[in-house]
């Protein structure tokens, strides 16, 4: 699972697909969570991550984690290699 | 060196709601890096904003209206020529082509060039023969009816909604028979029959600007996204975008119909399938031309040099993700300047 290598991203959250010319904001933790996926960690390793950082639960943030990425590859930023 | 001068005639300078190309077209020449210009502006309207914009128009006439057929525009055109040697016109508007297209021999005679389709290509691509010419190109339009009655479309049982098209300009979503019947004569009164039905895709619109030389090669290819859309239709804010397969959609467009010229493709991805459908391509640079120019292809330059018959090289690179912001601005004018354009029919802006 990639970030696809076209989506720009800046520090503040500001994400635009080039493809489709489609923008959103993220979050900090989106942001966080963005970044490590561009690094190639996997979804258990950001789960880790994550969950040692801040005080919440693996299976609230394993709720929030999915529907985050369900939502990256339903706007084509995710591929899955 | 001292770059070359041309004298360029620029229509379209209305700049209201639905705004025409011509300020962004006179903008972009300004900003040639190849030459330097003087700009005449052929105005239909005394209140054609851009005729009172002076650090971009040098000077005005007014031209007939394209309905007062060609004869009289070339009487016109002729006296114009005899105070401003223009090089070059070209052309905004959809409905004046035709006539430009028609009268481009006597043109040439007169010394002027313009870089237009053949009327074939012109008629090619009309909205009641897009259906045909996609097929013919292997571009997918949405499935179109050429309709000269409300009745006659009922027969043929097609699910609502639809978009229902007058045969120049305008364009609705219909949602049912009622809506279809009191739209459709709103239509054929203002632009004649017939009236073009269209299947409704329901996805995301994007829009390219391109120009092509007539031998089938690309020379400009500029996507962009409508990021805000007014009551009628026209982006109000966009933003470039890198997609292969909508430039592919421009090269077909091109290479089998060797385009000669400027051109608009408003294409729509569909939601389900992610399908491209070509829903108008227009004869023209669009009033959005500018973010083009920015983005770093400027068309009108293109067209300046094609039309001279110079060498133009391919420019199909380009800022991704540069904007366009729309507003209206209110200028202030002294009285004497509108009265000298309605008296003599010209405005001279500068020496």
């Amino acid at each position: 699972m990639k970030v696809n290598s076209d989506i720009a991203i800046s520090q503040s959250g500001y994400v635009f697909n080039p493809q489709t010319g489609e923008s959103f904001s993220l979050n900090p933790t989106a942001i966080e969570v963005i970044r490590m996926l561009q690094d190639g960690k996997r979804r258990e390793e950001i789960v880790e991550e994550i969950t040692s950082r801040y005080e919440v639960s693996q299976s609230a943030f394993l709720c929030d984690l999915d529907d985050f990425l369900d939502m990256l590859h339903q706007y084509d930023m995710l591929t899955n290699e | 060196m001292s770059e070359p001068f041309y004298t360029i005639a620029v229509t379209g300078l209305n700049a209201v709601d639905n705004p025409g190309p011509g300020v962004p077209v006179v903008r972009s020449l300004r900003e040639a890096q190849s030459f330097g210009c003087r700009i005449v502006g052929l105005c239909y309207e005394m209140l054609e904003p851009g005729a009172y914009m002076k650090d971009l128009v040098d000077v005005c006439y007014q031209v007939p209206y394209p309905s007062a057929g060609t004869d009289v525009l070339l009487v016109r055109l002729k006296e114009i020529q005899e105070k401003e040697h223009v090089d070059v016109i070209i052309p905004n508007f959809d409905a004046e082509l035709f006539s430009y297209i028609k009268l481009k021999p006597d043109l040439l005679r007169m010394g002027i060039r313009l870089f237009l389709p053949s009327y074939e290509q012109f008629e090619a691509r009309q909205k009641y023969n897009l259906a045909d010419f996609g097929a013919s190109c292997g571009l997918k339009v949405p499935r179109s009816f050429i309709c000269t009655s409300p009745e006659e479309f009922f027969k043929e049982n097609w699910d609502f909604p639809v978009v229902l098209k007058g045969k120049f300009y305008e364009a609705y979503v219909v949602r049912d028979k009622e809506q279809f019947t009191s739209i459709f004569s709103r239509l054929v009164s203002s632009w004649g029959l017939p009236a073009i039905v269209q299947e409704y895709v329901e996805g995301t619109e994007f829009n390219l600007i391109g120009c092509c030389d007539g031998e089938g090669h690309l020379l400009a290819a500029v996507p962009m996204r409508k990021q805000y859309i007014t009551d009628k239709g026209k982006a109000w804010a966009g933003v470039t975008i890198k997609d292969a397969a909508i430039v592919g959609l421009a090269e077909k467009f091109v290479g089998e119909g060797r385009w000669r010229g400027a051109f608009e493709m408003e294409i729509i991805k569909a939601r389900n399938g992610g399908d491209m459908y070509i829903l108008e391509i227009n004869p023209r640079i669009p009033a959005w031309v500018y973010l083009a120019t920015a983005a770093g292809v400027n068309i009108p330059e293109m067209l300046v040099h094609c039309s001279l018959e110079q060498p133009v090289s391919p420019c199909l690179d380009y800022e991704v993700g540069k904007m366009f912001i729309r507003y209206s601005w209110d200028m202030v004018v002294d009285q004497s300047e509108f009265a000298e354009f309605s008296v003599t029919g010209e405005k001279h802006n500068r020496d």
